[in-house]
């Protein structure tokens, strides 16, 4: 048994992952670099530099395309399949040439779309921006991976699908299934770069916002959770929790979630029943998504000492925790009333970002954390110092970040529908901008810390990599 | 691959006895406070389903027990702020602007609206307190291009100045260098005059020079001392107030390629008592007349 499982080891491809990691950390501190920048701009707008190429209009999907496909969608791929092959002992289906093609693939994508953000190349979709001609690219992308990855599944060794694939595969396919539906356009020409989308007027939005709330949910939620049922359990060397709750949550989630877009569009067009709907189908997604915070969390049940000494470990178990905030944050602003304050305030940016900060980077940081001594073959980091480093200057740059966003998001809710004693408005528009200041700042600086523990981060793994070891500190 | 069931000595749990690279799972039941919170999230659920529109059929939907509706939600909310709001409103739409500025609670209840509308509706241009900025007039200093009376300023907000309303009040400042009315020499001498009106010229030749220019050019529109002609809003030169600029450069550019701010016509976009609250706020910022 033994010599067959090292027989296998020797054949699972390496240098796909060791470059998806590589790659994964560039684009996370290109993307974090950007967002800062385009915080600095909306607290100084004199920062858009008059030049349409450097507006905020242009780097905000810039911004967001580079931090959930470029950063995420890289660490994804590659850590799905270091997941799949080892989770099946068995090699990637379609070996090296089909690794690469997805992986090169995927970042061809990348660049064609953010070049042409930058050049006022836009569908105007949020975070699906991207023209028609890079859509179809990246549909072929996606089906090979696809293939590779279910072919993996298909030639396992082992009896039992792990329930990190399930998570992993309910992304990879549901992604498909949204892109495509949300991308269905008409080009204007051959050679051209715009096209026209085939839905219109209120069906748009809530195409729009099907997509829009299920790549949260696909992307940034299953996804993650495969990272998670994998590299928590491996650093922390415990079983998983409740392969029960696994299975109840898993199908509890993907179930619900597809349903809860409309809550983007409370008090819009959408007819009221879809409204309803949406904020019902919200509502019950708060235990599903709780289930892998649980799972995650519990895993660590006779092994919390680990957190002390495992950097890996310490940034997977903080990501389970702001997971578990940001679900349960998620539904309440759901909820109508709660979203006819919250709607259209900074408070949905401070959400995102305890989701994409907390949740998203955290559990990649992890991943890398654990990975890439692995994929290098070293015995540990270059510097656990650096990392614990790293880990408290991003964590307070998330404190700061959706601290100030709350405190801005209430405050301009709160102004927005503010009456005096006669029937006016208290407040300007103009008004609740001027209050927003000095959060605006404070969120910058957040970003700031958070930029600056990634480049830590970076120099870290770079220094692992190449086998050096710190010498411990006296 | 055999499976091996085996008891967990942290958590007393059995495995479910598959393994994945190590990693194995725990047959834990479901935590019996998680299953209550989902039941009791489902069942708000189908409450919320009962009584509200909830699920689509084929031409229409679930409507619910209470026959909510979005729309009239916002319909009734409106008409509550209305009916708060109409008895002053009606009192300033229907007295004249002297009326409601003689009577003490009117005019703070206007000045308070028309502080509101002009945030919302004019400070982008005029600034926050009418402060103005380069090619938006003051409205807080006593100078009027169209002048200062209630009925001026209610009427140039109506109409706008050089808007697409039919009435709206128009005039032309002439391009004199770009359209060749003066040749360079000429445009430095006005300017050189234009700047004596209110300093201490600093060329008294070039000055002497443009004097005849300006009465031949310029005086019809901005009189023959330069005081300004408010039927033309054509702007007093004699004073420093400058709408762009009072440096020579300005002044110069100013009448070589003419000025033409616009301001659109409000009257068809607010309700006539907000253009009349907006008037008095105006009026009272500082140089009402």
């Amino acid at each position: 048994m033994s010599a067959a499982r090292s027989e296998a080891r020797e054949d699972y491809l390496e240098d796909v992952i060791r470059a998806s990691m590589a790659l994964a950390m560039f684009w996370g501190i290109a993307a974090f670099a950007v967002g800062v920048l385009i915080a600095f701009q909306l607290a100084f707008p004199v920062l858009n530099l008059g030049l349409e190429w450097t507006t905020f209009g242009r780097l905000r999907p810039l911004h967001t395309s580079a931090a959930i496909f470029a950063f995420g969608g890289t660490a994804l791929i590659g850590s799905s399949f270091h997941v799949v092959q080892r989770t099946c002992r068995a090699q990637l289906f379609g070996g090296e040439p089909v690794a690469w093609f997805v992986l090169l693939g995927y970042q061809l994508f990348i660049v064609v779309a953010a070049t042409g953000y930058l050049l006022g190349i836009t569908q105007g979709r949020e975070y699906a921006e991207p023209e028609w001609y890079a859509d179809l690219w990246l549909t072929l992308v996606w089906v090979v991976y696809l293939v590779a990855f279910v072919g993996t599944l298909v030639k396992r060794e082992e009896p039992h699908i792990y329930v990190a694939n399930w998570f992993y595969l309910s992304f990879i396919v549901t992604v498909a299934m949204l892109h495509v539906v949300n991308n269905l356009a008409m080009p204007v020409s051959l050679f051209g770069t715009k096209s026209y989308s085939a839905f219109a007027g209120v069906q748009d939005a809530l195409t729009q916002w099907w997509y829009g709330h299920n790549a949260v949910g696909f992307f940034l939620t299953a996804g993650f959770l495969g990272m998670m049922y994998y590299f928590i359990p491996k650093a922390a060397n415990r079983p998983v929790y409740s392969y029960r709750l696994s299975i109840v949550h898993f199908w509890s989630l993907i179930f619900l979630y597809i349903w809860a877009g409309p809550h983007h569009l409370h008090y819009t067009a959408l007819p009221e029943w879809a409204q309803m709907l949406g904020m019902a189908f919200s509502v019950m997604l708060w235990m599903p998504s709780w289930g892998g915070m649980i799972n995650g969390l519990m895993t660590l049940s006779g092994a919390w000492d680990k957190l002390r000494t495992d950097p890996s470990l310490r940034f997977s178990v903080t990501a389970v925790a702001f997971y578990g905030m940001s679900t349960f944050e998620g539904p309440v602003m759901s909820i109508r009333p709660v979203n006819a304050l919250s709607h259209y305030t900074d408070w949905t940016i401070g959400h995102v970002h305890s989701g994409a900060l907390g949740w998203v980077a955290f559990i990649v940081f992890g991943m890398m954390y654990h990975l890439v001594p692995v994929l290098w073959g070293r015995r540990d980091l270059y510097s656990k110092t650096l990392a614990e480093v790293h880990f408290w200057v991003s964590t307070l740059g998330i404190v700061l970040y959706i601290t100030a966003m709350w405190v801005s998001g209430i405050m301009q809710g709160l102004m927005w529908r503010a009456y005096d004693e006669l029937g006016f408005l208290q407040y300007s528009f103009a008004e609740t901008v001027q209050a927003m200041h000095p959060f605006y700042l404070i969120r910058a600086m957040g970003g700031v810390l958070f930029l600056i523990g990634a480049l830590i981060m970076a120099y870290n793994l770079w220094r692992t990599a190449r086998g050096d070891v710190a010498r411990a500190a006296a | 691959m055999p499976t091996k069931i085996e008891k967990d000595a942290v958590t007393g749990q059995n495995t479910t006895g598959h393994e994945w690279d190590g990693i194995k799972e725990l047959n834990t039941p479901l935590p019996t406070w998680w299953v209550y919170l989902l039941y009791a999230t489902i069942a708000w659920s189908i409450g919320l389903f009962v009584i509200y529109p909830s699920f689509p059929g084929i031409t229409g939907y679930l409507p619910g027990v209470v026959g909510y509706s979005a729309r009239q939600e916002l319909a009734d909310k409106m008409k509550v702020e209305k009916e708060v709001r109409a008895p002053f409103l009606d009192r300033v739409r229907n007295g004249s602007l002297e009326d409601i500025r003689r009577t003490p609670d009117l005019l703070g209840y206007a000045v308070a609206g028309g502080r509101v509308a002009f945030a919302e509706n004019c400070a982008g241009c005029h600034q926050s307190g009418g402060a103005g900025a380069k090619g938006y007039p003051s409205l807080a200093d006593d100078e009027w291009l169209w002048g200062g009376k209630l009925a001026d300023i209610q009427k140039t907000i109506q109409v706008g100045i050089r808007s697409m309303h039919p009435d709206t009040r128009t005039s032309l400042m002439p391009r004199f260098g770009t359209d060749g009315i003066l040749d360079r020499r000429q445009l430095d001498d006005v300017t050189e005059f234009v700047l004596s009106l209110s300093t201490k010229p600093v060329d008294p030749a070039a000055v002497e020079r443009g004097r005849r220019l300006y009465a031949e050019n310029c005086a019809s529109c901005h009189g023959e001392q330069g005081a300004g002609m408010r039927e033309f809003g054509a702007p007093s030169l004699t004073d420093k107030v400058w709408l762009f600029g009072g440096d020579k450069p300005s002044i110069l550019r100013s009448i070589a390629e003419g000025r033409a701010g616009v301001m659109p016509a409000w009257g068809e976009r607010l309700d006539p008592a907000i253009v009349k609250m907006l008037t008095l706020y105006v009026h009272t910022l500082g140089g009402g007349e």
